[in-house]
């Protein structure tokens, strides 16, 4: 972990809907092969803000960026980059597991076919076969590879959607709450998959659960009403946490 | 009494009887102590209900029934050397009818009694003057037999209302008395209601089945009648349609299916692309201050009704193909071709397509699109692999109504694409629908027993079994790609 060359670096960043500022200046240097997790109450933005960094935002018409998010030191926002390029190196999985209404091949085959990244068949399932081991569900599925991916339970959707973004190649992978709408169980071992990835990647993950923040990061940052309040280590953010309003989220007085 | 007055009565009956049930189901739970099983309306709803319905139901019966038996005794009254000749019986029959309402005419205007009335006699009264007095004109001179069956038909009418009048009364009394009585605080009033109500829907949902029913029954019984008149292997499988006034007509349905599958091919292509084009584009791409205008556009061309369209494809379409296209190519020089009325009908689709199928785009979760943005898919590349195939089986459902339409369609075609029955693949040629003979077979002077007329049933049965058949895929289609996304 090196604190010198952050992968994703954040430079007072706005975000507005409309007339509402959704983000008050936000700076954050995010590390690469590092969990970072954003805790927060309902609507403090901390989806918003992670929505930013593979500007998923421009699909919503009255939303507005300023400020700089650089990924490896390139402004992700300059009118040169291609969003759509972009999110093939930001991956993203969402809050409710959603994967296509097509069979569990093509949904894993999805990205690489649009991204042309097999040439031959045979690459391509080379492509599909890591893809969902790395999500730890080709046990689970390798014999029905064709039956729809809706078919799945939750925990294997989500993990299918995991499957799905690792399948681009990408440098970070964004988490909205990807256990949200998962048992304990499925949460697990959502979680153990995510201290995995942390191997290859940078992951940005989004949560509720200040224990699942503890369990599976290594850098928190705590928004609170559209500002970033703290940002640090997970271990002194959860026991020397600097500001009053971190404390008093932590300990279950406000959120 | 009147129809009318008697139904505002057993209305009014119902109103009070809500009222009082709620009002005795009150009292009921005070004098007993007892605490009520349903809210107090729910006693005057099972009430107003349980008086207003039978009652209404028998005076409904009572109305079709009625006519039916007096017509069947009153006929057998007169005698066959009444009917003139060359005329029906079913005519003196209407004059019958004007006969026995003229006679209330009459005595209200002369002021006479009910015995004088029955005492008259055509034999010895000018009944057809005195009637045309008071503003009955009847055709010809009044017979003795048949003034008699009038008199009696007027008689009929009277007793039958009368009774209908007391038995509708008795029933709705009865009922309201009845269930009056039996409130009580622990009866399930609340239930009772419940139960009422969802009687009177699967009633409702009874008569959309009864009235398919019906059209089929009738459509099936003339089709039999046709089928005894003519073999059914040549209207199956004749490549011939000549009806001939004189009979010995070639009625084969082939070439009025041709033109029917050709026509409504050619509209499917002009307008499921369209449609579907217009739909994506108002669902994924289309700003909301654009949408709001476009969309109700398109839809006014739903409003149109289809003899303008036909206009549009006689006067402009039709001339256009055949001078620039067909003439120049050598392909024919009829200004009524299949392509013009595939054409219109075509333009005519566009609005069904498009509006449902954005509906269902629309209806596609945006979850789907966020994810395969999130996977770096272009705005195309997501519709194309994510957003249409979810969307398909409404989509599919979408063009197969517009497919039944297009079977369906009528107008277009007669002032599009002619009426003379051909095989022909040519699409600058004359050629016409089965629709389209179903009217021109119905609509002439013939005799409604002869072949020639019967084929119009037999026909419409096709059509009917055609349409349901590509109901029957669409919702099968649906139901097997439905619920693939959540």
């Amino acid at each position: 972990m090196t604190q010198t060359s952050p992968k994703i670096t954040a430079r007072n960043c706005q975000v507005y809907y409309g007339e509402t500022h959704a983000i008050k200046d936000v700076s954050v240097d995010i590390a690469d092969k590092t969990v970072t997790a954003f805790i927060g109450p309902s609507g403090c933005g901390k989806s918003t803000f992670l929505r930013c960094l593979n500007r998923m935002n421009d699909t919503i018409d009255v939303c507005r960026v300023t400020g700089e998010i650089l990924l490896d030191g390139e402004d992700i926002y300059d009118a040169k980059v291609d969003p759509v390029q972009l999110r093939a190196k930001v991956g993203m999985v969402f809050q409710k597991p959603n994967p296509f209404p097509k069979s569990i091949y093509d949904n894993v085959a999805y990205g690489p076919k649009i991204h042309g990244l097999a040439r031959t068949k045979a690459e391509l399932d080379e492509i599909v076969e890591t893809a969902l081991k790395r999500a730890a569900l080709w046990g689970e599925v390798k014999d029905r590879l064709l039956a729809p991916g809706t078919g799945l339970s939750g925990g294997q959707q989500q993990r299918l959607c995991i499957a799905r973004a690792i399948a681009t190649s990408p440098e970070v992978l964004l988490m909205d709450e990807p256990c949200s709408a998962l048992d304990p169980i499925a949460t697990a071992q959502v979680e153990e998959l995510i201290d995995e990835l942390r191997r290859d990647y940078s992951v940005v993950i989004v949560t509720h659960s200040m224990q699942q923040a503890a369990r599976v990061s290594q850098k928190t940052a705590f928004f609170h009403l559209g500002n970033l309040v703290e940002f640090g280590d997970t271990s002194q953010i959860f026991t020397k946490p600097s500001d009053p309003r971190t404390e008093s989220y932590i300990t279950g007085r406000i959120g | 009494m009147t129809t009318s007055s008697l139904f505002l009565l057993v209305l009014g009956l119902g109103v009070v009887g809500y009222l009082l049930g709620r009002k005795r189901a009150l009292a009921v739970a005070k004098a007993t102590g007892q605490r009520l099983h349903s809210l107090p309306g729910y006693y005057g709803q099972t009430i107003a209900l349980y008086t207003v319905v039978p009652a209404l139901l028998c005076l409904m019966a009572w109305l079709f029934v009625q006519p039916v038996l007096i017509e069947t005794r009153i006929s057998a009254m007169v005698p066959d050397s009444a009917i003139p000749e060359g005329g029906a019986r079913s005519l003196v029959m209407a004059d019958l009818r004007r006969i026995a309402g003229g006679l209330d005419a009459l005595k209200e205007a002369q002021n006479i009694s009910e015995d004088d009335l029955q005492a008259l006699r055509a034999e010895t009264s000018d009944i057809r003057k005195e009637l045309g007095d008071v503003g009955v004109a009847i055709g010809s001179e009044v017979q003795g037999a048949v003034f008699e069956a009038a008199k009696a038909f007027r008689g009929a009418e009277i007793t039958g209302r009368f009774w209908m009048t007391v038995l509708t009364l008795a029933l709705a009394l009865g009922c309201f008395m009845i269930t009056l009585l039996r409130i009580r605080p622990e009866a399930r009033a609340r239930n009772t209601s419940e139960t009422f109500v969802l009687s009177l829907l699967i009633g409702a949902s009874l008569v959309a089945i009864l009235t398919t029913v019906g059209i089929l029954g009738s459509l099936l019984f003339e089709t039999i009648n046709f089928f005894k008149m003519y073999p059914a292997k040549d209207f199956f499988f004749s490549t011939v349609w000549n009806p001939q006034f004189r009979g010995g007509s070639d009625l084969g349905i082939l070439p009025l299916l041709w033109g029917t599958l050709y026509v409504s091919f050619l509209a499917l292509v002009v307008a499921v692309p369209t449609g579907l084009m217009i739909a994506i584009y108002l669902a994924e791409y289309a700003s909301k201050p654009l949408r709001a205008v476009t969309k109700p556009a398109i839809e006014v061309l739903a409003g149109i009704p289809t003899i303008v369209y036909g206009l549009f494809a006689l006067i402009t379409v039709g001339p256009f193909l055949r001078d620039y296209i067909a003439s120049p190519l050598g392909l024919g020089s009829s200004s009524s071709s299949v392509l013009t009325a595939g054409l219109v009908m075509g333009i005519m689709l566009i609005p069904f397509v498009s509006s449902l199928s954005d509906d269902i785009i629309n209806a596609v979760p945006q979850a789907m699109r966020d994810g395969s943005y999130g996977l770096g898919a272009t705005r195309s590349e997501t519709i194309k692999q994510v957003i249409l195939p979810a969307a398909l089986p409404g989509v599919v459902g979408a063009v197969l109504l517009a497919a039944s339409r297009a079977i369906g369609e009528t107008m277009i075609v007669v002032m599009g694409a002619g009426a003379a029955a051909k095989l022909g693949l040519n699409p600058f040629e004359a050629m016409t629908t089965v629709t389209v003979k179903i009217v021109s077979q119905l609509t002439g002077d013939t005799e409604f027993a002869s072949p020639e007329t019967l084929v119009a049933f037999a026909l419409g049965l096709t059509l009917f079994v055609f349409t349901l058949g590509l109901n029957i895929i669409a919702l099968s289609v649906v139901r097997k790609y439905r619920e693939q996304y959540e």
